[in-house]
């Protein structure tokens, strides 16, 4: 009697961590001890492999994913920083347009942006051969490619990170502190390098890390434009497809080694110091800018941003109206019509990949809000031993990149194993949504913890006192007052899976090839239209479910993340 | 309605005893008060009563039902919190209507109910408004009718007026006390606020460090303060720590601690021993303050005033006698000349005021005026 809800609060855990066990922690485990096997057995001879003299290429392929990744976090900070500043300090015609549209690149599916660099950018694309026609050049003045095209799609992409979580910073910031400080009769510059900035780094350095190990990770751009420029999470998948799955093992847990520790140092930084603002609730301080000049350089800068920043969806969208075979020596397409979408109807397969995308999202989505809301609760508002390894187990498929978390699922369930059942995962339609439903736990979870925390206590123990069993209040107290960051995760696990390539590359079948599968199918016969169309599907899903829950949920895009 | 009998509970946070081998009983009706200071135990202990903590030892009874591990939804308490918990995402009618779904009435029933538990309250016009439209005062008024609204055997209150500016305060302590009337419940109120403690209840339970101190009527615990804490605690009190050093029929002879020149007379039967730690509070309005040294009285020491203070309805005088400083309270009698900082002054500490306690408090000088 005693411990009831001790008992009860077990009960609750049992299946959580059940879950966590059998499908991120043996996973993990799986590939760690696969990454020790070789043909004598048990032993690190393709550790010695990795890092030996014969095979340069692995050890190229780190330093390669390291330098570009610190590349990466350099350029993204160039534009996202600066961005946030004038955006949040100043006040011109616009911005406001300005300001949303600055996050446009998180509506763009990751191999689909990469796509559309292809198209603007790359050696027969539109930017570079329409300055070579306009000019009469006789070769294109510039072109994208290996490391300066997957540089340049992560700048594009990751810029959004600095950009948000400086902006945040900066609007905490009270301007009191800086009016303080020039009262006490510092300069413009002092205050920026004693006041403003030192408020800002704790932005400046999460977001680093965060780009960090996003570019660590980052597939679809080194897949689609490295050529034949090595990175570690590319070579993982090589190393699979060509079959040698205990090299991909071993390059699985090197890749994840290097982003844990990234993960763990942010923590440790993070929980360092406190610099949150003694104040509380501070209106927003912009300066208006009042030189005419001044107003209209700003303005026509952010115009020309926002049209670099459409740019990839535009080159989506008219590309994904050029229909197949009519664009192919020629340096323009000349033919546009509704042909590909058309297929989507007439042709089963052209409309099955869209239907397994869907049908696979909203699988793993299901999966992500029950599981999210259920650890999510044990999480926050229960007392149990072992809590920090259980927040361990469900941030680890945040920390680990897509493709390591793919290669756990092939080595755990190309076999039958007890947590599944005794059936054979791999190459059947289950493995799919499985693996969306791991990569985006965390997200979920993370997202309920921050409504969960701050739910008072007092609440469940009213409806207790008032006579409420606990699922009752659960469901009249607890989850409608927890919805809108329930749902905020949830429709981002959505959107994300929908976009989802990494994983599925590695563990696709022809029968549940979703969307990303299918654009990377019609790329390699060269029909950039039907996979525009694709892509563009992609865009508007996600545009979708973004626009729902801002309207109807109140979430704003940037929260989410 | 029920009484509430609390036998030997004990209850321990991992290493912290936050609530240690307390037994007392409440009865049927009345208005009982646990009062101290902050992590004193007295919100453990009426959580315990609640059902949200399970006591580490000990037992609880309501009437002669042991409750002692029951599930708080199963012990029809009506507990009103601090911050009132009142479902944000519901409307004031939801949210009084909530306990009563809960037991599955009929929807018409729950209505009739719900609208005379508001009427109670005085809240009938704002039955549809959403709790986040009411002010403070009616948050609580709403709390308050949540929970009578299920008929509780028990009313708990956990400092439920600690949110409300002063002028509220007032208001709903008058109007906590007659729905505690009208309704008849057995309450069990939980504050740090003496006043509130003094003015409302039947009986105080005064709570130090787990431990309860003193229970008694507010008359009880203000004029006769068991030990220096609960002396200290209610009302402003001068402590001065003393050695005993003879017993007469009912007087008891004193020297000052530290000082054997200085002697004191307290009237008091009750036994103390000589090596007991004792210490003498009086109530600064029972001090006497004269100009002149007043003659065959005892307890009189010569002392200097160091500050002044008005409140409009008394004068605060804090006197120095050497190391101790006594304060004083005069009332306002527009009195001329008025005693002013710098004057020399001879006080009183008459006999029968002083009362004497043991000593659990760590000896402190007195009162220091910077």
């Amino acid at each position: 009697m005693k411990n009831r809800d001790q008992r009860f609060t077990l009960l609750l855990l049992i299946p959580v961590v059940l879950v966590l066990v059998a499908y991120v922690l043996y996973p993990s485990l799986r590939t760690l001890i696969e990454s020790f096997q070789s043909k004598e057995g048990l032993s690190s001879a393709n550790y010695k492999d990795f890092f030996g003299s014969e095979s340069r290429s692995n050890l190229q392929a780190l330093w390669n994913s390291v330098y570009i990744s610190l590349l990466s976090v350099f350029f993204s900070a160039l534009i996202g920083v600066p961005l946030a500043f004038i955006f949040n300090k100043y006040e011109f015609p616009g911005r406001s347009f300005f300001s949303s549209a600055a996050i446009l690149p998180i509506v763009l599916p990751s191999l689909v942006g990469v796509m559309a660099f292809m198209f603007l950018y790359g050696e027969s694309g539109l930017i570079p051969n329409a300055i070579k026609d306009l000019f009469g050049l006789k070769n294109v003045p510039f072109k994208i490619g290996g490391v300066s095209g997957i540089l340049i799609v992560h700048a594009y992409t990751m810029y959004v990170y600095f950009y948000m979580t400086v902006s945040s910073t900066i609007r905490s910031i009270d301007p009191s502190l800086e009016e303080a400080a020039y009262n006490l009769g510092a300069s413009r510059l002092t205050v920026f390098r004693k006041v403003t900035l030192p408020l800002l780094t704790p932005a400046i350095v999460g977001a680093s890390l965060l780009v960090f190990m996003t570019s660590m990770a980052s597939f679809s751009a080194p897949f689609l434009l490295a050529g034949g420029f090595r990175v570690l999470s590319l070579q993982i998948y090589f190393s699979k497809v060509n079959g040698n799955l205990s090299m991909a093992a071993t390059q699985s847990v090197i890749l994840s080694i290097v982003s844990i520790s990234f993960l763990l140092f942010m923590r440790w930084y993070q929980n360092r110091r406190d610099y949150r603002m003694a104040t509380k609730g501070i209106g927003a301080h912009r300066s208006e800018i009042k030189n005419p000049l001044l107003k209209g350089l700003m303005v026509a800068v952010g115009i020309v941003g926002v049209i670099i920043l459409l740019l990839p969806h535009m080159t989506i969208l008219i590309l994904s109206l050029v229909p197949d075979g009519t664009w192919t020596y020629q340096t323009y397409p000349s033919i546009f019509n509704g042909e590909n979408y058309l297929f989507l109807f007439t042709e089963p397969k052209i409309w099955d990949p869209v239907r397994n995308s869907l049908i696979l999202a909203f699988l793993a989505t299901l999966g992500n809000l029950v599981f999210g809301v259920l650890t999510s609760y044990v999480l926050v508002k229960r007392k149990f031993v072992g809590k920090n390894m259980v927040d361990i187990m469900v941030m680890l498929p945040w920390a680990l990149p897509a493709t390591v978390v793919g290669m756990n699922l092939v080595l755990a369930f190309n076999e039958s194993s007890i947590f599944t059942f005794g059936h054979i995962l791999v190459g059947t339609f289950w493995i799919l949504p499985l693996a969306y439903f791991i990569r985006h736990i965390p997200l979920v979870v993370r997202s309920t913890n921050a409504t969960l925390e701050q739910l008072d206590d007092s609440l469940e123990e009213a409806a207790r006192n008032l006579g409420a069993k606990w699922f009752y209040l659960f469901r009249r107290v607890v989850l409608p007052l927890v919805m809108p960051g329930v749902m905020a995760g949830t429709l981002l696990a959505f959107v994300e899976a929908v976009g989802e390539f990494p994983t599925s590359v590695l563990l696709y079948t022809l029968s549940n090839r979703p969307i990303s599968i299918e654009i990377m199918n019609q790329l390699r016969m060269f029909n950039m239209g039907q996979a525009a169309a694709y892509g563009m599907i992609q865009i508007s899903l996600i545009g979708l479910v973004l626009f729902i829950s801002n309207k109807f949920f109140g979430i704003k895009a940037e929260r989410s993340l | 309605m029920s009484s509430v009998s609390l036998k030997n509970i004990t209850k321990s946070f991992k290493a912290v005893q936050a609530v240690k081998e307390l037994s007392l009983d409440i009865q049927k009706g009345e208005f009982f008060t646990f009062l101290g200071p902050s992590g004193c135990g007295k919100t453990t202990t009426l959580r315990m009563i609640a059902g949200f903590y399970y006591p580490t030892t000990g037992s609880i009874f309501f009437g002669d039902r042991e409750m002692t591990k029951v599930a708080p939804e199963k012990r029809n308490t009506g507990m009103v919190f601090q911050n009132y918990a009142l479902f944000p995402h519901m409307t004031v009618f939801e949210n009084v209507a909530f306990g009563l779904k809960v037991r599955k009435l009929a929807s018409a029933e729950v209505k009739k109910r719900v609208e005379e538990a508001l009427a109670k309250v005085r809240l009938d016009a704002f039955i549809k408004r959403q709790v986040s439209q009411l002010s403070g005062g009616q948050q609580q008024r709403v709390a308050l009718a949540r929970s009578l609204v299920i008929q509780p055997e028990i009313l708990l209150l956990d400092e439920p007026l600690s949110n409300l500016d002063a002028r509220l305060r007032d208001e709903m302590r008058t109007e906590i006390l007659r729905l505690q009337r009208e309704y008849g419940i057995t309450t069990i109120y939980v504050t740090h606020d003496q006043i509130e403690a003094l003015s409302m209840s039947d009986r105080i339970a005064v709570f130090n460090a787990g431990e309860c101190q003193q229970i008694g009527t507010p008359k009880e615990i203000y004029n006769e303060p068991a030990n220096d804490f609960v002396a200290s605690f209610i009302g402003e009190t001068n402590l001065i720590p003393v050695q005993l050093e003879g017993v007469e029929g009912n007087t008891l002879q004193f020297c000052w601690d530290g000082d054997s020149s200085r002697k004191l007379v307290a009237e008091q039967p009750v036994a103390f021993s000589k090596e007991e730690a004792l210490s003498v509070s009086i109530r600064p309005e029972a001090v006497e303050v004269y100009e002149e040294a007043p003659v065959n009285l005892q307890n009189v020491y010569e002392g200097t005033i160091e500050l002044a203070q008005f409140t409009g309805a008394a004068l605060n005088l804090f006197i120095s006698l050497g190391e101790k400083v006594i304060q004083a309270m005069l009332l306002n009698t527009m009195a001329q000349p008025e005693p002013e900082p710098g004057d020399r002054v001879w006080v009183r500490l008459p006999e029968s005021r002083v009362r004497v306690v043991p000593r659990v408090l760590e000896p402190k000088e007195g009162r220091r005026i910077s």
